[in-house]
């Protein structure tokens, strides 16, 4: 029997749990039809009841299913075919492997013949320990569920109980993400934390070359400057790209939030946001195939040297088009959640509309602008799909927004696309940027919010 | 709506007639602001229904009535900031000074500095004190050096009895002033422009009973240097600041008078009704 149709027996015993408890629970309903002897629906009983009889025995199987692969691989080498195998450890790991993926099924034959021998003691093992884990299971579903069973009575809380289980429920969930983050944030400081030690934080931070196939050999690692990256980086997402959004999306804001009449604006603004939704890669090709090639042949025909085809420009351009949508949205929400009160205030002193606009909306509406310009910062910073297919490799430092620049991102996909070992600076390299890249966008994350927050409460 | 009284040679006709319609001549005074058959709707629903009126420089003029009789929206009408509410649509005749203020070639940014308006709740602008004065003189373009401009600054703030209070911080926001400092803050931004007419809807609404205070007192001290129109819904307040009161009551005008006849002695019984508390 496979763990899936166990699954699915518990979940029915569960199903019957819940209709006996449900009947229990009903037929002293019934003959105590007074509000308040009874302190819960049926209802409540039957999920009380099926709850008991699920909760225990799916903990109970995912403990095993996490402990038994260590007591099967215990028994099989117990086994008296487990004396041949090498001493190596690593050898040793790898014929288990072999030995084990066959028995399981997963595997057909064996390239090592000592593999082979090991199948058997390992079929035997894992249908010795699944079969404990099923009666255990089984076992638990049934003590439970009676145990529950046995409680139903006219004064159980079962409503109350129901509640905290939901409530433990949702907990569960929200920890399921947060705790995601931080085990991903571990992880980036673990990796970087090796990679420092093999190459200097200062050399990484402040060097000037990037070169990471140039390695010398361990403890002489040359060619793990970022700052080229981050120049890269700071110059297609914070500069190119925002001196296209700003403007365009903050004058599309104001036109749709000021001047639009009311049905232009209704279908206005979907198309717009329309724009987040495209796929990046969608926009990477369009950078590369479209908008990269004209540009370097109008960089060439106006006579600008070193125009590459993979270029700063066209990379940022189309990235600055991608975070329109998000500048403009904010911009229309902290314009829009300036008091109406303040643009009558100025309307009536014989402002004209676009005086209202210029001396009282945007100053009035700056942090949150500026909130969401800093989030679309952070956004195009961590974008990656552009850069890899529009702004090239070569690791250049330079403000000419026509010769190729590369950017953190792109290292990183460079760095760990491949076969890699997973123990060389190089490869340690992208938890190092990948980290630098999280602190950065984190920080910018929290001043915007920070910003947002405080004008809001400017006018609540 | 037709037999309307001539509004120029009215002046002494305070006998009320019987007839439902009212008078709509303000008395003495030079005119400033008629209305004829003004009519205003939002959308298919009408908020105004025939309104004339006249507005007299030296007069405080105070639009009273229930909530939703349509006496802020009238207001409304004669700086046109009922322009800003796209499904609002205004017909009949208003004038200052002889001009349709509705017709084609008015400037409505020209007439809104000529008609000045203070609203009910308190709205400086998140700027300085100063620049919240200097706002409308600045946009206007009336001073032509910073001498002047800090001459305008003061002047306004004093009529508006401010400035004692708020010259030594004049880089301070406005919005950190307190309520009724606030809402002079206001007043005086709206005398900057220097306008002729003042429109002050619920100007005390939002205040407590000294800064309410010091708002009628202040209008009292403006009188005859603008001409005033104040909508409030207290009528204790109307009787107290106003030497005109016109009474609204579901979009019509139902009487207009001078205050103390239409407290003391009022031809109508919807206003008699109003003023000794039956309804409202």
């Amino acid at each position: 029997m496979t763990g899936s149709i166990l699954f699915l027996l518990i979940i029915v015993l569960g199903g019957i749990a819940w209709f006996f408890g449900r009947v229990k629970a009903t037929r002293f309903s019934a003959t105590n039809p007074k509000r308040g002897t009874v302190h819960s629906l049926p209802n409540y009983h039957g999920w009380y009841v099926a709850l008991w009889a699920i909760g225990p025995a799916l903990l109970f199987l995912v403990i095993w299913n996490i402990a038994s692969p260590a007591l099967i691989t215990d028994a099989a080498l117990a086994s008296p075919a487990a004396e041949q195998l090498p001493q190596g450890q690593f050898a040793r790991g790898a014929i288990l492997a072999e030995a084990r993926s066959i028995a399981s099924g997963e595997q057909v034959r064996a390239f090592n013949p000592l593999s082979q021998s090991m199948v058997e003691p390992y079929k035997a093992a894992i249908s010795y320990y699944q079969m404990i884990g099923m009666v255990a299971a089984l076992l638990l579903v049934f003590a439970c569920g009676v145990f529950a069973w046995l409680r139903i009575k006219p004064e159980l809380r079962a409503r109350t109980k129901i509640e905290r289980v939901t409530m433990m429920t949702l907990l569960l969930a929200s920890l399921i993400a947060t705790i995601t983050t931080v085990g991903i944030f571990a992880s980036l400081i673990f990796e970087s934390a090796r990679f420092f030690s093999m190459v200097s934080p200062i050399d990484f931070l402040f060097g000037m070359e990037w070169n990471p196939k140039a390695v010398a050999g361990p403890r002489g690692e040359t060619g793990f400057g970022a700052i080229p990256l981050f120049w890269g980086t700071v110059f297609i997402g914070a500069i190119i790209a925002m001196i296209v959004a700003i403007p365009l999306g903050l004058m599309s804001a104001i036109y749709l939030t000021q001047y639009a009449p009311p049905n232009f604006r209704a279908w206005m603004k979907p198309i717009l946001e329309v724009l987040a939704g495209v796929p990046t890669v969608v926009y990477g090709y369009f950078a590369a195939l479209t908008v990269a090639p004209a540009l370097r042949d109008f960089a060439v025909s106006i006579g600008i040297s070193g125009a590459s085809s993979e270029s700063a420009l066209a990379a940022g351009v189309v990235m600055g088009i991608m975070i329109i949508p998000f500048v403009s949205s904010m911009a229309d929400d902290s314009i829009a959640a300036v008091p109406s009160a303040m643009r009558d205030g100025s309307l009536a002193m014989g402002a004209t509309k676009s005086e209202t606009i210029k001396k009282v909306l945007i100053p009035a509406a700056l942090p949150g602008v500026v909130g969401g310009v800093l989030l679309a910062v952070s956004r195009a910073i961590g974008e990656t799909m552009i850069v890899v297919m529009a702004a090239g490799l070569a690791a250049n430092m330079t403000a000419n927004p026509f010769s190729s620049v590369t950017t953190v991102t792109t290292q990183i996909v460079q760095l760990l696309t491949g076969d890699q070992e997973f123990d060389s600076p190089k490869t340690l390299a992208a938890f190092a940027l990948g980290l630098v890249l999280f602190i950065v966008t984190l920080l910018l994350n929290l001043i915007a919010l920070r910003v947002v927050k405080k004008y809001r409460e400017a006018y609540e | 709506m037709t037999e309307l009284v001539d509004s120029t040679n009215s002046s002494e006709s305070y006998t009320m007639t019987e007839s439902a319609v009212p008078n709509i001549s303000a008395g003495d005074g030079p005119l400033k602001m008629t209305t004829r058959n003004v009519d205003v709707f939002y959308g298919d629903k009408q908020a105004i229904n025939g309104v004339s009126i006249d507005v007299t420089m030296d007069n405080v003029t105070a639009f009273i009535g229930p909530s939703g009789c349509g006496k802020s929206t009238f207001l409304r009408c004669l700086n046109r900031m009922n322009d800003t509410i796209p499904i609002a649509k205004v017909t009949g005749e208003i004038t200052l000074e002889g001009e349709d203020i509705y017709a084609a070639k008015m400037d409505v940014v020209q007439l809104r500095a000529r008609v000045g308006m203070v609203f009910q709740k308190p709205n400086p602008f998140p700027k300085s004190i100063y620049d919240n004065i200097a706002y409308g003189p600045r946009i206007h373009g009336l001073a032509t050096s910073k001498d002047e401009l800090d001459n305008i600054v003061e002047t306004s703030l004093q009529r508006a009895g401010l400035w004692r209070e708020v010259q030594d911080r004049l880089q301070d926001s406005g919005t950190a002033l307190s309520g009724g400092q606030q809402q002079r803050l206001c007043i005086a931004r709206a005398i900057a422009v220097d306008p002729e007419v003042i429109l002050m809807d619920e100007p005390c609404s939002a205040l407590d009973p000294i800064a309410t205070a010091k708002i009628e007192e202040l209008i009292h001290e403006l009188r005859g240097k603008y001409a005033i129109v104040i909508v409030t819904h207290n009528m204790q307040q109307a009787a107290r600041v106003s030497q005109r009161t016109a009474f609204f009551h579901l979009g019509t005008l139902v009487e207009y008078g001078v205050t103390s006849d239409i407290f003391t002695n009022p031809t109508q019984e919807k206003t008699r009704d109003y003023i000794t508390g039956r309804y409202g």
